[in-house]
């Protein structure tokens, strides 16, 4: 016989009917079930299969502790693995399977490992697979590796959908004067008094219902004090969120909720998030996370029908689910007494073991009355059954331990072996929670920062003093914020009426059990001792190689009684083993809910130029450059990108190109100390940078690496608009503030970000000069002698449109920067654009400027990656010996200035048909092998050269390497390429083109 | 998260700010030795306690920051500007 649905009573609805699907076949439930409720009120008893042995596995709690009803819920894309049944609340259409079992877990094959179990005991998979020929000889972690596969598949839990995840999440920010976790009568109260004293009070509740401990007691009086307190809540203005865990405590009071907004709704609204994940910033906060009922070892402690005894009493008054007929419910604390007389009381017959040789006074009178039979000094030795429990064998009390006496036939064993003080969210908070021996449990101190235990998570077990705490602690919080509030006198913690007698493993001389710890990761008490007995005498240690305590349930059910059975084997107390640390999530927290909304396209913000639309409407086929939008390329009729841009460079280079330059940065440097800041950040003297006049500058950081580059425009006096590196713009910005805000607040000077405020079109090639003078009100501007290399103009494009430019080259040509500001861009290439078409020029774009920029040997931030001096891009004349920049002290120590160090170079291909990858390593022909000679950067098919080329850096560059053959290794993508090794400057070399 | 109390802005969240560094460090005259140089640049403490460090406001009001922090326990103690000019015109507001 097995569980069954009682004909009244418990929270549920029985008027209305829920239809779910278990295993492909359709059962019933009532609104206000959880699935696990309702499972057992099927008669359903295996409900999943255990980790390693495959064991069947039934119900063995009521809450998130849940260590055997670990299920899959949901299908396809929505397959979600690993659900605890009693956390799932019941709806219409549920779907649900059990996992980690073939073909289902009623019959399951892989049940043989449980057979071979004595194989498989702590650390099984690392000692054999590890050492196993012909692998034997130090490659075990090979062997290891390849394995491994197979062993995960053997042994694990339920399995995640391939498939995307088609749900949104969202993220969601809130504040409070007062958090609250936990709705039992602690919580309820902490919330009240806090609210009443004028606080703004949120309390979190994991459940789909208010209470807490209330919801799985009997009678009126409860029943109304909870409904009593639901409803001042409501009347103070107590924020409450359900489905709600707070699932990490972290610094200032912040705290990481997360709210499952959809998952028990069988069709949610579409516009509705799944869950939200929620960022809370509270002032102070109150823990009244309850307690956890603890198992006891014993021989085969986790066979359906074995479950903790608070949870029995929450199936048969939550649920109105009987677990059994035939009930023995064992303890060693008075909590159990209740549970014994609630399950007596609906019909069960049941016998209540206790290991306590007294009894507590009222309760056991209160036994007696309700027909519940009484052991005392009696202890559960092992289970009998198979697919479920049908009766336990018993041990008593002798001189030395437990001796083996007798057995009973039962259908359910309801277990207590303590409670164990939800300390978690404190222990996130670094706070080592200390063992009270009194009440065998550990504890967090009452208060630390801003956080407060109350209730039994502060170790009181009755709800009267629950309350009491729960009301204290509200007062002291609105205390701290400055409200007035009563102070409490609170009752000595614990409460029992006989205190608890610590049994944590019931094992008799030459029997043989397997007893489980932590049953999610199938770790027993023999494991324990095994590991002890080969070295593992750190609890630590222990821990690791047993796994106890890693599942899903973070050592929820393990941890005491695995410390406790350490400390047995070393011969020390509890304390002396360790302690339990826990870390965040309290519970499970989906992937999804912690990316939100950053998700594909808004995985990360997008920047887009001014003229992005303009580009778009003129053919741009557009690439991601960082976080910028940018044209890579403009396909004329059906031209592939390598024709568009080689077109693109050819054109450039003959007549005319424009290009969108946009996404450089740019900052206004003004103040009448701009030009000494620059002359300190720049290698190259800046001092004397006459008006009207723009100088490419190197940036070093201060341990003498190469920061940035770009050029800077002075515009006045005291006004300069400095240009950066696409890629290092916001880093430069950063770094500048830095120096004028810390080290150099005497200088007066302001810098601004301008990028977004100015739109830049680069116009390159030997017919610039002339469509630039078409488009620009004063065409005299654009004189050769007005306006040579490196000059700087501001004057106004045609129709009055404000502009900047510089003449500068990218790409080796004749070339201007032209600026407006970024409400003109498009204004600015509706002029440009006809007078560059007239030109016979064209648009180009990202990969025809690289092309450009390689021929030319220009580095840009692939080359600048942080690991290169000014000499190893071949700019070392850039540094002025004449004064002292940032860098200049530290550029020159013996490392950085070692003739070997890789340099700048141009490679070729040395048959000029093949070509090479970026990122290859360049090796020489001796040694193709190990870190090699250098790298390199970029590659291109040059249309000046007639073949691709490349830029990189190689050891003591091209001098060095004049005579020589290096291989451009590539060994996993295209394979190997002899090369040459040539200046990085392959295309007009001498700059006449530029300056001409 | 650690919520630092900008003087500029208010309480935010540690995300909006970037950490600099050590505070304490005296940055030689450009024209130093590099032995002064590397002794700024690399010989730092590794303190577990109080530290003196920089913040940078930069999704905020992009100030540098100078904050009093324990290492070990994330109180703040103070936070004020890092420019002595701007920390004056704070104190003359109050
Ligand atoms: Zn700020």
């Amino acid at each position: 016989m097995s569980a069954r649905r009682l004909p009244s009573g418990g929270r549920i609805d029985r008027s209305q009917v829920l239809r779910f699907t278990w295993d492909d076949r359709v059962m019933s439930g009532h609104p206000g079930d959880s699935l696990a409720s309702a499972l057992m009120a099927n008669g359903e008893q295996v409900l999943g299969r255990s980790f390693k042995y495959h064991r069947p596995r039934g119900v063995m709690s009521a809450g998130v502790e849940e260590s055997g009803a670990m299920v899959t819920v949901g299908e396809g894309a929505r397959r979600d693995p690993n659900v605890k049944a009693p956390m799932q609340e019941l709806f219409n259409g549920l779907t649900a399977t059990g996992q980690n079992a073939w073909p289902n877990v009623r019959f399951d094959f892989g049940e043989v490992n449980d057979m071979l179990g004595r194989f498989l005991v702590a650390g099984f998979y690392y000692k054999t697979f590890m050492g196993i020929p012909p692998f034997e000889w130090g490659k075990g972690t090979g062997a290891w590796m390849w394995y491994e596969k197979f062993i995960r598949k053997a042994a694990g839990m339920g399995s995640a959908s391939r498939e995307a995840d088609p749900d949104q999440y969202e993220q969601g920010h809130d504040f409070c004067d007062l958090l609250v976790v936990g709705s039992g009568p602690a919580g309820m109260s902490s919330a009240l008094a806090a609210a009443e004293a004028g606080l703004d009070v949120m309390l979190v509740e994991q459940d789909w219902e208010l209470g807490g401990s209330f919801l799985s007691q009997t009678g009126s009086e409860s029943k109304n004090r909870c409904a009593d307190m639901v409803a001042s809540l409501n009347n103070a203005g107590v924020r409450t969120m359900l489905r709600t865990t707070a699932f990490g405590l972290y610094d200032y009071g912040v705290a990481g909720l997360l709210e499952r907004v959809t998952d028990h709704l069988q069709s949610p609204d579409p516009y509705q998030p799944r869950q939200r994940f929620w960022t809370v910033r509270a002032k102070q906060t109150i823990l009244a996370s309850g307690a956890l009922e603890r198992h006891i070892a014993f021989g085969n402690n986790d066979r359906p029908g074995v479950m903790n005894a608070a949870a029995g009493r929450a199936y048969v008054n939550r649920y109105g689910v009987l677990p059994g007929e035939r009930v023995i419910v064992a303890t060693n604390n008075d909590s159990a007494y209740h549970s014994a007389i609630d399950l007596a009381s609906a019909g069960a017959e049941v016998t209540l073991l206790d290991a306590r040789s007294t009894l507590p006074g009222e309760l056991s009178e209160r036994i007696g009355e309700a027909g519940v039979s009484l052991r005392t000094n009696t202890v559960p030795l092992k289970t009998k059954g198979r697919l479920s429990v049908n009766g336990l064998e018993l041990a008593v009390i002798s001189v030395n331990g437990w001796r083996a006496r007798g057995a009973e036939s039962c259908d359910a064993v309801l277990v207590s072996g303590g409670w164990s003080p939800v300390v978690n969210l404190m222990s996130h908070r670094g706070v080592k929670p200390k063992w009270d021996a009194e009440n065998a449990c550990f504890l967090a101190p009452s208060r630390h920062e801003t956080i407060q235990m109350a209730g039994s998570a502060a170790g009181y077990w009755r709800a009267a003093d629950c309350e009491l705490s729960g009301i204290a602690a509200g007062s002291v919080a609105a205390s701290a914020l400055g409200k007035k509030a009563k102070s409490l006198v609170l009752p000595p913690i614990g409460g029992w009426d006989l205190a608890i007698k610590p049994v944590y493993e019931v094992k008799v001389p030459g029997k043989k059990l397997k007893c489980l710890v932590d049953p999610q990761h199938d770790v027993t008490a023999e494991d324990i001792r095994l590991a002890h007995r080969e070295g593992f005498v750190s609890a630590e240690h222990l821990k690791r190689y047993t796994t106890l305590g890693m599942a899903t349930d973070g050592g929820k059910m393990g941890n005491v009684i695995g410390l406790a059975l350490m400390a047995e084997a070393l011969g020390r107390e509890i304390p002396e083993v360790g302690t339990t640390t826990f870390r965040p999530p309290y519970t499970p927290v989906s992937i999804g809910a912690l990316r939100g909304r950053s998700v594909d396209e808004h995985f990360r913000p997008l920047r887009r130029t001014p003229m992005h639309d303009w580009n778009l409407s003129n053919g741009a086929t557009m690439t991601m450059a960082g976080l910028w939008h940018r044209p890579w390329y403009f396909a004329r009729q059906s031209e592939t990108i390598s024709e568009a841009y080689v077109r693109e460079t050819e054109t450039t280079r003959k007549t005319v190109g424009l290009c969108d330059v946009t996404s450089l940065g740019k900052i206004a440097v003004q103040g009448p100390d701009a030009t000494e800041f620059l002359n300190r950040i720049y290698t190259n003297p800046f001092a004397k940078l006459p008006i009207g006049k723009a100088r490419y500058g190197i940036m070093l950081r201060d341990d003498g690496f190469v920061m940035d580059d770009g050029t800077t425009w002075r515009l006045s006096e005291t006004e300069y608009f400095m240009t950066t590196t696409t890629a290092h713009a916001g880093k430069v910005m950063v770094w500048l503030e830095e120096l004028l805000q810390t080290r150099w607040q005497d200088l007066k000077v302001h810098v601004t970000s301008v990028s977004e405020q100015w739109a830049g079109c680069a116009v390159a090639g030997p017919e610039s000069r002339k469509v630039l003078a078409t488009c620009v009100e004063d065409a005299s501007v654009m004189d050769n002698d007005a306006f040579p290399f490196m000059g700087v103009v501001e004057t106004k494009l045609k129709g009055g449109i404000p502009c900047r430019i510089a003449r500068i080259s990218f790409s080796g040509e004749l070339a201007y920067e032209t600026y407006v500001p970024s409400d003109y861009a498009v204004a600015m290439m509706d002029l440009l654009w006809p007078q560059a078409e007239q030109s016979g020029g064209c648009l180009y774009g990202l990969e025809a400027l690289g092309a450009m920029r390689i021929e030319k040997g220009h580095v840009t931030g692939a080359e600048l990656d942080g690991r290169v001096t000014i000499e190893d891009a071949g700019l070392g004349k850039m540094a002025s010996p004449k004064k002292s920049f940032i860098g200049s002290a530290l550029r020159n120590r013996p490392d950085m200035t070692r003739e070997d160090r890789p340099k700048l170079v141009g490679i070729f291909p040395k048959d000029r048909s093949q070509t090479f990858n970026a990122g290859a390593i360049l090796c020489s022909v001796e040694q193709v092998s190990g870190l090699g000679e250098g790298w390199i950067t970029g590659v291109t098919h040059s249309p000046v050269m007639g073949h691709w080329i490349g830029i990189g850096f190689i050891s003591g560059g091209h001098e060095a390497w004049a005579e020589r053959t290096a291989i451009a290794a590539d060994p996993v993508r295209k394979g190997n390429t002899e090369v040459e090794i040539v200046s990085p400057h392959m295309y007009d070399p001498s700059g006449e083109k530029m300056y001409g | 998260m650690i919520r630092i109390k900008c003087p500029f802005c208010g309480e935010r969240d540690h995300s909006e700010f970037t950490y600099g560094g050590d505070a304490s460090i005296v940055y030689p005259a450009l024209d130093a030795t590099a032995e002064e140089w590397h002794e700024a640049v690399f010989m730092r403490e590794n303190i577990r306690g109080m530290q003196t460090e920089t913040w940078h406001h930069v999704n905020g009001c992009r100030m540098w920051l100078i904050v009093q922090r324990d290492t070990m326990t994330h109180e703040i103690r103070s936070v004020r500007p890092a420019h002595e000019g701007l920390a004056g015109v704070l104190e003359d507001d109050r």
